[in-house]
């Protein structure tokens, strides 16, 4: 690791300006490969800013500590979300943030562990992330290890049955140091995804398994922090979730007000017009 | 149950008598093959399993509902700390069982062949063989060993895990090959998938051959012979060797090499045994021919050139009948006496 990375993971940006960095390195990795995830990006790197520069324990130069914090990325498709913020914690190098997608990258377009530092588990086949992140905290708890495992999964998710046979799972081994973070957007790939599989009031389902319950707009830091520290430090004898309602391709207003798909296309010229529109809202 | 006997759905029945006049009814789940004239071991995957957890504190074990049919109760009880109740939800059992090898762990996760290979099956490739994760997947009921339908009878679970890259298989004949496997596949640090002969469970290989030891990865002689050499796995390995008894009463001599380890395959003894001098080869396994070991002895003979007279023993292409186990085992060929009556027919 270079004195320079670790002088930007250990440097005092808020996280209006971590949200920033790591929405635009994903422009820039878009940009590279002309494509990307970019409306998902856009739309959790608040989450991820609160997640990785205030909740998570971790050591960046040793991605594998055992005292770490877990966080699973279940969604493979967001891997471009994810390595920004790797980057931004100095845990990627940043100087390979143009090999994004490429042959021989370390970041290939889906997330997965034998690929990438910091890459916890294989997602992209969805409804995988949550059973493994029941099995991690069983792990923990076996070791008497205090940290807490993270599960980043997604709306549409919800409509894998598998999800459902890890959350009664969840609460029936009282995992209190499960953490389930679900980014609401309401976007699948064939179009809003309460209108795939009736979701229902979705606090009420996760209440009536068991779970500590909180949803709270994902685009706004500081609710997302509270909602991050209330879970953590809840006494309830079994595991949290929170819903983040997000707004795709949140920051770059142009791509906001489009018809929001679950993969916006952004043609060639217009790359470079979303990082000058960023620049436009950088914080101070 | 082929095409042309569901048209027979509503034809009416009669009782049907077994050969000594009484009922045949369904085997029992809990049934074993233990019928077979050989001694006996009660549970010994359960009972290896707490042997090699005693030695390795990393071994936790979990099953789906299905600890007591798959043996593991007997771990469960010995070792209640370490053992997982996942519920009947095997989606679950796989990917927790992939969390806790994340974890350091040593996972044994049991449940039925048909629904580990078939419901749990992208949970299995991606969760844990993609990552070369070393969780023991440990599955009873495999081939046709229930008479209760399609729904229980795994007969295209070797087929479909030879495909999955990393994933080591084991077809094991009996309890000396459980007993042998467990501390074996304990050691591996890879995926394993192992079908599960439980409850009584006959000991059949070292009664053949005294010095037999279980070795991952080895397809072992059990008897030599110069007109035919069968190439068996599982149980049918323990059908061979009766028929060869049998067949000696008409003056064949047949050798049978077994093969529990389907992948990686020891296409090395394979072919030296098949070099040897004019007999006919044939292959016997509790699987469907598409797939398994037939296929695999087969492609391992061709792409060497080595083409002796060759023939499969195994189950059709098919969805096989609900029924007694016996008379399906006869149905379907899997019989000593279907098996050698067969092998006389090719010679």
């Amino acid at each position: 690791m270079t004195e320079e990375r670790r002088a930007s993971a250990t440097s005092n940006l808020s996280l209006e300006q971590r949200a920033w960095n790591i929405r635009r390195k994903a422009l820039l990795m878009g940009e590279v490969q002309g494509q990307g995830y970019i409306g998902q990006a856009l739309g959790i790197a608040d989450i991820l800013a609160a997640s990785y520069f205030h909740a998570l324990e971790y050591r960046a130069e040793d991605p594998e500590w055992e005292g770490r914090d877990r966080f699973l990325l279940s969604i493979g498709h967001y891997a471009i979300a994810l390595y920004s913020v790797l980057m931004e914690a100095g845990i990627l190098p940043e100087d390979e943030l143009e090999t994004y997608g490429m042959d021989d990258s370390r970041m290939p377009m889906s997330g997965m562990a034998s690929y990438t530092p910091g890459m916890e588990i294989t997602g992209g086949s969805l409804g995988h992330g949550l059973g493994i992140a029941v099995g991690m905290a069983l792990g923990l708890k076996r070791k008497v290890n205090p940290a807490f495992v993270f599960n980043l999964m997604s709306d549409g998710e919800l409509g894998e049955g598998s999800t459902w046979e890890a959350v009664m799972s969840a609460v029936q081994h009282k995992l209190d140091n499960l953490i389930c973070l679900v980014d609401f957007n309401d976007q699948q790939a064939d179009g809003k995804s309460t209108a795939a599989l009736a979701q229902g009031d979705e606090l009420k389902k996760w209440q009536a398994f068991g779970w500590h319950t909180q949803r709270v707009d994902g685009n706004d830091l500081s609710a997302v922090v509270a909602a991050f520290d209330e879970a953590r430090a809840t006494d309830h004898p079994g595991p949290r979730v929170i819903v983040f309602d997000t707004r795709m391709c949140k920051g770059v207003d142009f791509l906001e007000t489009r018809e929001i798909t679950h993969f916006v296309r952004v043609e060639a010229d217009e790359w470079s017009k979303a990082l000058a529109v960023l620049e436009e809202g950088k914080p101070q | 149950m082929t095409i042309a006997s569901m048209q027979r759905k509503y034809e009416p029945r009669k009782v049907q008598l077994g050969p000594d006049g009484q009922r045949v009814a369904t085997t029992a789940m809990i049934a074993s093959l233990a019928a077979e004239g050989y001694d006996t071991v009660a549970a010994p995957f359960g009972h290896a399993l707490v042997d090699a957890a005693k030695k390795d504190d990393k071994i936790v074990g979990l099953s789906a509902d299905l600890a007591k049919y798959t043996d593991l109760h007997i771990f469960a009880q010995a070792m209640p700390d370490r053992f997982y109740q996942m519920g009947m939800a095997e989606q679950l059992l796989m990917s927790a069982a992939a969390g806790l090898a994340r974890e350091g762990f040593n996972p044994f996760a049991t449940t039925y062949a048909v629904f580990a290979s078939r419901r749990a099956y992208d949970f299995i490739a991606m969760a844990i063989a993609e990552e070369n994760l070393p969780v023991k997947i440990c599955c009873a009921l495999p081939g046709l060993t229930t008479g209760y339908g399609p729904s229980h009878q795994a007969t295209e679970d070797l087929a479909i895990f030879r495909g999955l890259p990393n994933m080591t298989i084991i077809d094991p004949c009996d309890a000396d090959d459980i007993m042998g496997m467990v501390p074996q596949i304990a050691a591996h640090d890879g995926p394993v998938y192992t079908r599960l002969p439980r409850g009584k469970v006959p000991t059949v290989l070292t009664r053949h051959k005294p010095d037999y030891r279980f070795q991952l990865g080895k397809a072992q002689m059990i008897r030599e012979g110069k007109d035919v050499l069968i190439v068996s796995t599982g149980f049918m390995t323990m059908r061979a060797l009766d028929a060869a008894e049998k067949l000696t009463a008409d003056n064949i001599d047949v050798a049978v090499l077994h093969v529990p380890t389907i992948k990686p395959f020891d296409a090395e003894t394979i072919l030296a045994e098949a070099r040897k001098g004019g007999r006919l080869v044939v292959t016997a396994e509790n699987h469907t021919v598409v797939g398994g070991l037939g296929e695999a002895v087969a492609r391992t003979l061709l792409t060497n050139s080595v083409t002796p007279r060759f023939r499969m023993i195994g189950l059709p292409d098919e969805f096989l009948e609900a029924g007694a186990l016996p008379t399906l085992h006869d149905m379907y060929g899997l019989t000593v006496d279907k098996v050698a009556e067969r092998i006389k027919g090719w010679l």
